[in-house]
């Protein structure tokens, strides 16, 4: 069973001619986004794609960008209550907020 | 001399602890991999969210059976449910666990804040003198600690390599035994049923705090209203609350739809439809009631189910972005609306 959140909401892109074909991209991506076909990391489905990040900090090479956050619902709202970043936590939010 | 000193503070008294073993840095505690009582009673009670934000251990590094200068060195978090999650999984193997200072958060939302990253896994490492106690140069991390750490920047900056560890601590005994190597689906992150199940009651328990509020506003509504809040009010509020925090989360995926909000939102819908049906309120009578309710307990379902994505493994930053800027407008338009015809019926039926 494979879960799929909204379509076309990530903002990940990967430049095949930067791509060394480490392989670390495979190996970090908890949902298995990633590939190798003729020596190059290509990307199986956009939409499986969870913004955690962890390919592109991974790539040696920075071939991979992509818009990073956590997605909760309730750390978008604390954010925006307490008018800093997103936050799981309310009580480190309100005191950068304090900041 | 050195080995006077210990490198991880520990309290001996607790059952977790089981001896200690001497590196050239100093003693490192030796741990069991059973659990006892105590650590099953702790770990459910940070499931209904008491003392979560503060159940840890003391980073450092802890041994494992009988390691030495070869055995692997596993890396993890410092909250005490990660720990104990890992080392049940350890028995009969020698390794050392290294743990990383995450405020006692778990690894996946560590990783996600930057507190298990490569600024505190290399000054763990210096400062455990890790260098001296192993003779190897490798690192067993665990997967979901990857959006936190820059392999290549790790290694560039301690000489230790970096090699990602399967996603549950289930796994690690088949991914040492073949030689460090993780299939596709130890690389996969899952959500089973019993997976959210598990993370409901946090949700419950916070929706019951806010709950209180509301029935004390009902409350002194009550005592000045023509239709007092009863029975049935109760219990069409509370079936929407668990219908928002546990039915949406435990049946996500039979849920057709995509959004969170818009699956709570709908089974909200069954629910209060259902209730309001069951109990006769689709009469001109009552007709301002079913109708306020209907505005305002699915979106309250939705709302929490919205709440939901921050708990789930797959939903994106954007994403939740996207929904919540069409989700939330109407869920506040709704229950408004919803309100209004509700206090209208309550205060002069």
């Amino acid at each position: 069973m494979r879960y799929k959140y909204l379509k076309n909401v990530t903002t990940l892109c990967l430049s095949a001619e930067k791509c060394i074909c480490c392989g670390r991209c495979t190996e970090v991506c908890p949902h298995g986004v990633f590939g190798i076909h003729d020596k190059k990391a290509r990307i199986k489905d956009k939409d499986w794609c969870m913004g955690c990040g962890a390919c592109a900090i991974n790539c040696p090479v920075k071939a991979i960008d992509v818009d990073v956050g956590v997605g909760c619902a309730a750390a978008v709202i604390i954010g925006w209550l307490t008018r800093s970043e997103p936050s799981c936590d309310f009580q480190a939010s309100e005191n950068a907020a304090k900041k | 001399m050195s080995e006077e000193k210990s490198i991880t503070p520990c309290n001996k008294k607790d059952k977790w602890v089981t001896g200690e073993i001497y590196t050239p840095q100093g003693s490192v505690p030796v741990v069991s991999t059973d659990l006892h009582f105590k650590d099953m009673l702790g770990a459910w009670k940070v499931r209904w969210g008491i003392g979560r934000m503060n159940y840890k251990i003391n980073p450092e590094i802890y041994a494992i059976g009988k390691p030495d200068h070869t055995s692997p060195v596993l890396v993890s978090a410092n909250y005490k449910l990660t720990f104990d999650t890992l080392r049940k999984e350890l028995s009969e193997l020698n390794c050392w666990v290294l743990i990383l200072d995450t405020k006692g958060i778990n690894v996946w939302c560590a990783a996600g804040k930057g507190t298990f990253g490569t600024d505190e896994l290399v000054n763990r490492i210096s400062k455990t003198g890790l260098a001296d106690i192993v003779s190897h140069r490798t690192l067993i991390l665990p997967q979901l600690g990857a959006p936190g750490v820059s392999a290549h920047e790790v290694t560039r900056r301690t000489g230790f390599s970096v090699v990602y560890g399967p996603v549950r601590a289930c796994d690690i005994k088949d991914f040492l035994v073949s030689g460090f190597k993780a299939t596709e689906e130890m690389r996969t992150v899952k959500f089973t049923m019993w997976d959210r199940l598990v993370l409901t009651p946090v949700e419950l328990v916070a929706a019951v705090k806010i709950s209180l509020m509301v029935f004390g506003v009902l409350f002194l509504i009550n005592l000045f209203a023509a239709r007092t809040f009863g029975l049935a009010d109760f219990i069409i509020y509370v079936g929407a609350v668990v219908t928002g925090t546990v039915l949406t989360p435990m049946l996500l995926c039979f849920i057709p739809g995509r959004a969170f909000s818009w699956k709570g939102w709908l089974l909200g819908l069954c629910w209060t439809a259902g209730f309001i049906g069951f109990n006769g309120w689709f009469v001109p009578e009552f007709l301002l009631l079913a109708i306020g309710y209907l505005l305002i307990l699915p979106s309250l379902s939705g709302f929490l189910a919205m709440n939901f994505t921050g708990s789930s493994t797959y939903t994106s930053f954007s994403g939740v972005i996207k929904e919540m800027k069409i989700a939330v407008p109407l869920m506040v338009l709704s229950s408004a609306a919803g309100i209004v015809l509700v206090l209208i019926k309550s205060l002069w039926t």
